[in-house]
């Protein structure tokens, strides 16, 4: 509507033309004021560490030496040389199985993970959404696993999980369920799934409350109108419920989805040095900081960033996801 | 067609009890209306006999069979809501049929029905749309719509038309108007708040007050020989004047009620004298204010356009047998010795 009242006070003799392009002019100003305190911080936080990264990972840089790092093309992301006997070697990230491997570990444990919570979530507001006595008090307390800091609930469950000493190990022992202890969080069959029940734990009332929000906003009498109808509530589910929180399922999974293409702290806390676990933030960090490869680190973390730019926008134009909520 | 038996129904959420024993008969084929003041209970019944709450005590039968422990398909009932209550993602088709897919019957009877309640609403040519995409009149025929398609018993309608606007609420009540006939064989229950709406289409109106039945009757009988103060004031507009003290005494009685049409000006001396405070002029008829030294002014019908100015004084006269009378509880004193109106 602004839009169009502003097309016609253009249309108008001159005169008042003119002070409608002063008021525009005057709107455009006031924009750039208040948008400019946001673009300097996201330059400053965000902008300039991405730019360097992208810089570092077209150089030889070192940890030691970040001064005085050399221009090298893409050589930390693809080169070979050919040997006399004609045999090509290919060197750089792309050709390396322990990032591909990365890459692997973290579209595994993102595709699990994502999907194992939207169903928990979605089922823990489905029960948060009825009424019941004390509805209150159980909305806040499922609240606590994501409250925690992760570096906290991992070293929580590290203890559970622990092979000698774990409650996990001693339960289940007890039970008859095991016959000796399961290194849960060492063994490289189990490395994965410990990892993946803990986020599971962290973040399925993250999920939840973000499903749950979506749900109050479906209005209660269409829920009456089907009872008349006599559809059964199964059919309901599918039927009313979960059209109409599409678009906030849709939001709720993007959220997620970027959150665990960037794993880190929970691994690095809870299985560290385990290539069954390592995704790609965990191999970026240690070639930044541990084997003095930086460079190389910076091109893994660029690699990184525009595998979850790409995703994103992939899903987003997938989904057709509007995120006023309308369909 | 069916015949509605409520028996002593009760209602309570925790401790606070809504519906406060009703009993009541609607008769097969009925145009009921409940009608009273908001918190009154008249939602709350429409959705006990819906089968949407569960009733506390009491019974509910229809054509004799006890229906209490029934969902609301299983009743026969079919629901018109205030809101609407559209299904916001589905077309107007879906709308209107997705009940109908589940309930076993063949694809082309379900599709003829749909068709057919939709030519009878105007509704063709919106199909195909969203809810999203109708006026709110519009929306509110779909509503009907989806309600004729299940070919209820019973059809129930909770505030129909308190979403629409003034214009589109007189179309729309000659609609429903014309749907109870064409639907002669459905009893439909009507709840609103608007005694005009209640007038208009009732066989009969149920006049609700805190939980209790006030009085049942058609309209004329509820307008003519209101059994109670509150039904007295509650049914017709502007509502009746009420005297008490030094007016009500000559007539026995602690309170006593006239309609504003049957006061009569005198040019001599009448019962009573008062000063105009304020006169409403409509065109067809007029409202006189009077200040007489009652607690409220005395609202007088004059035919046509008054000319009294404020300030000015005139004599008055109830017409006679038109003077309804109550005793301190506010129940009215028979014989309510009522003629028409002159």
């Amino acid at each position: 509507m602004t839009e169009l009242s502003l097309e016609s006070a253009s249309t108008v003799p001159a005169a008042r033309g003119a002070i409608g392009s002063d008021l525009r002019m005057q709107r455009v100003r006031s924009a750039w004021i208040f948008l400019a305190p946001t673009l300097f911080m996201l330059a400053v936080v965000a902008g300039w560490p991405l730019t360097r990264t992208i810089y570092f990972s077209f150089t030889n840089a070192s940890l030691t030496n970040l001064s005085g790092a050399e221009f090298v093309g893409l050589k930390n992301y693809l080169s070979w040389v050919t040997l006399k006997s004609g045999r090509t070697i290919f060197s750089g990230l792309l050709a390396d199985p322990a990032w591909w491997g990365a890459v692997w570990n973290t579209l595994k444990f993102t595709l699990i993970s994502v999907s194992v919570e939207t169903a928990l979530g979605l089922i823990v507001a489905l029960v948060l959404n009825a009424q019941f006595p004390g509805r209150g008090l159980v909305r806040a307390a499922i609240l606590i696993p994501w409250a925690i800091p992760t570096i906290v609930s991992a070293k929580m469950w590290a203890w559970m999980l622990n092979d000698q000493f774990g409650i996990l190990n001693d339960i289940l022992l007890g039970l008859g369920l095991i016959s000796q202890k399961i290194a849960w969080t060492a063994s490289p069959d189990t490395a994965m799934i410990a990892v993946l029940v803990v986020d599971v734990w962290k973040t399925t009332p993250f999920m939840a409350l973000l499903i749950l929000a979506g749900l109050q906003m479906v209005p209660g009498d269409i829920y009456e109108a089907a009872r008349i109808d006599g559809i059964h509530p199964v059919r309901v589910f599918w039927r009313l419920t979960l059209p109409l929180i599409r678009p906030a399922l849709m939001v709720a999974i993007i959220f997620r989805m970027l959150d665990s293409l960037r794993i880190f702290d929970l691994i690095y806390v809870l299985t560290p040095n385990n290539a069954q676990t390592r995704t790609m933030s965990v191999l970026a960090r240690e070639n930044l900081f541990e084997f003095d490869k930086f460079a190389y680190g910076a091109a893994a973390s660029t690699m990184l960033f525009l595998i979850i730019a790409t995703i994103t926008v992939l899903y987003m134009w997938f989904g057709r996801v509007n995120l006023e909520g309308e369909r | 067609m069916a015949e509605i038996q409520l028996r002593d129904i009760r209602k309570s959420f925790g401790a606070y009890e809504v519906i406060k024993g009703v009993s009541m008969d609607i008769r097969a084929g009925e145009f009921m209306v409940f009608v009273g003041p908001s918190g009154c209970g008249k939602s709350t019944l429409l959705r006990l006999i819906a089968g949407l709450e569960e009733i506390t005590s009491g019974t509910l039968s229809f054509d004799g069979r006890v229906v209490n422990q029934l969902t609301p398909p299983k009743r026969g009932i079919a629901m018109v809501f205030q809101s609407y209550a559209l299904y916001p993602h589905m077309t107007v088709f879906e709308n209107m049929a997705f009940g109908m897919q589940l309930a076993g019957r063949d694809k082309a009877q379900w599709k003829e029905r749909v068709e057919a309640a939709a030519a009878m609403l105007q509704l063709t040519p919106y199909l195909q749309r969203l809810p999203r995409q109708l006026s709110g009149g519009q929306r509110q025929r779909v509503a009907i719509g989806r309600a004729i398609v299940r070919d209820p018993k019973v059809f129930l309608f909770d505030e129909p038309l308190s979403n629409l606007d003034a214009a589109l609420r007189v179309a729309t009540r000659l609609e429903i108007a014309k749907l109870h006939r064409s639907m002669h064989k459905t009893t439909m229950i009507y709840v609103t708040h608007d005694q005009v709406e209640a007038m208009t289409l009732a066989d009969r109106i149920c006049v609700l007050r805190d939980g209790l039945v006030e009085q049942i009757g058609t309209p004329l009988e509820l307008y003519e020989n209101p059994n109670s103060l509150f039904v007295a004031g509650f049914i017709g507009s502007p509502k009746m004047n009420f005297l008490s003290g030094d007016f009500s005494r000559p007539y026995d009685a602690h309170t006593i009620g006239i309609r504003a049409e049957h006061i009569a000006i005198t040019p001599h001396e009448g019962h009573w004298a008062g000063t105009v405070v304020h006169s409403e002029i409509l065109g067809s008829d007029s409202y006189v204010y009077l200040d007489v030294g009652s607690a409220e002014p005395l609202i007088v019908r004059e035919n046509g356009v008054s000319g009294h100015q404020p300030g000015q004084r005139l004599q008055i006269t109830p017409m006679e047998g038109c003077v309804h009378r109550f005793d301190m509880a506010g129940r009215a004193i028979a014989p309510a010795k009522i003629r028409g109106a002159a």
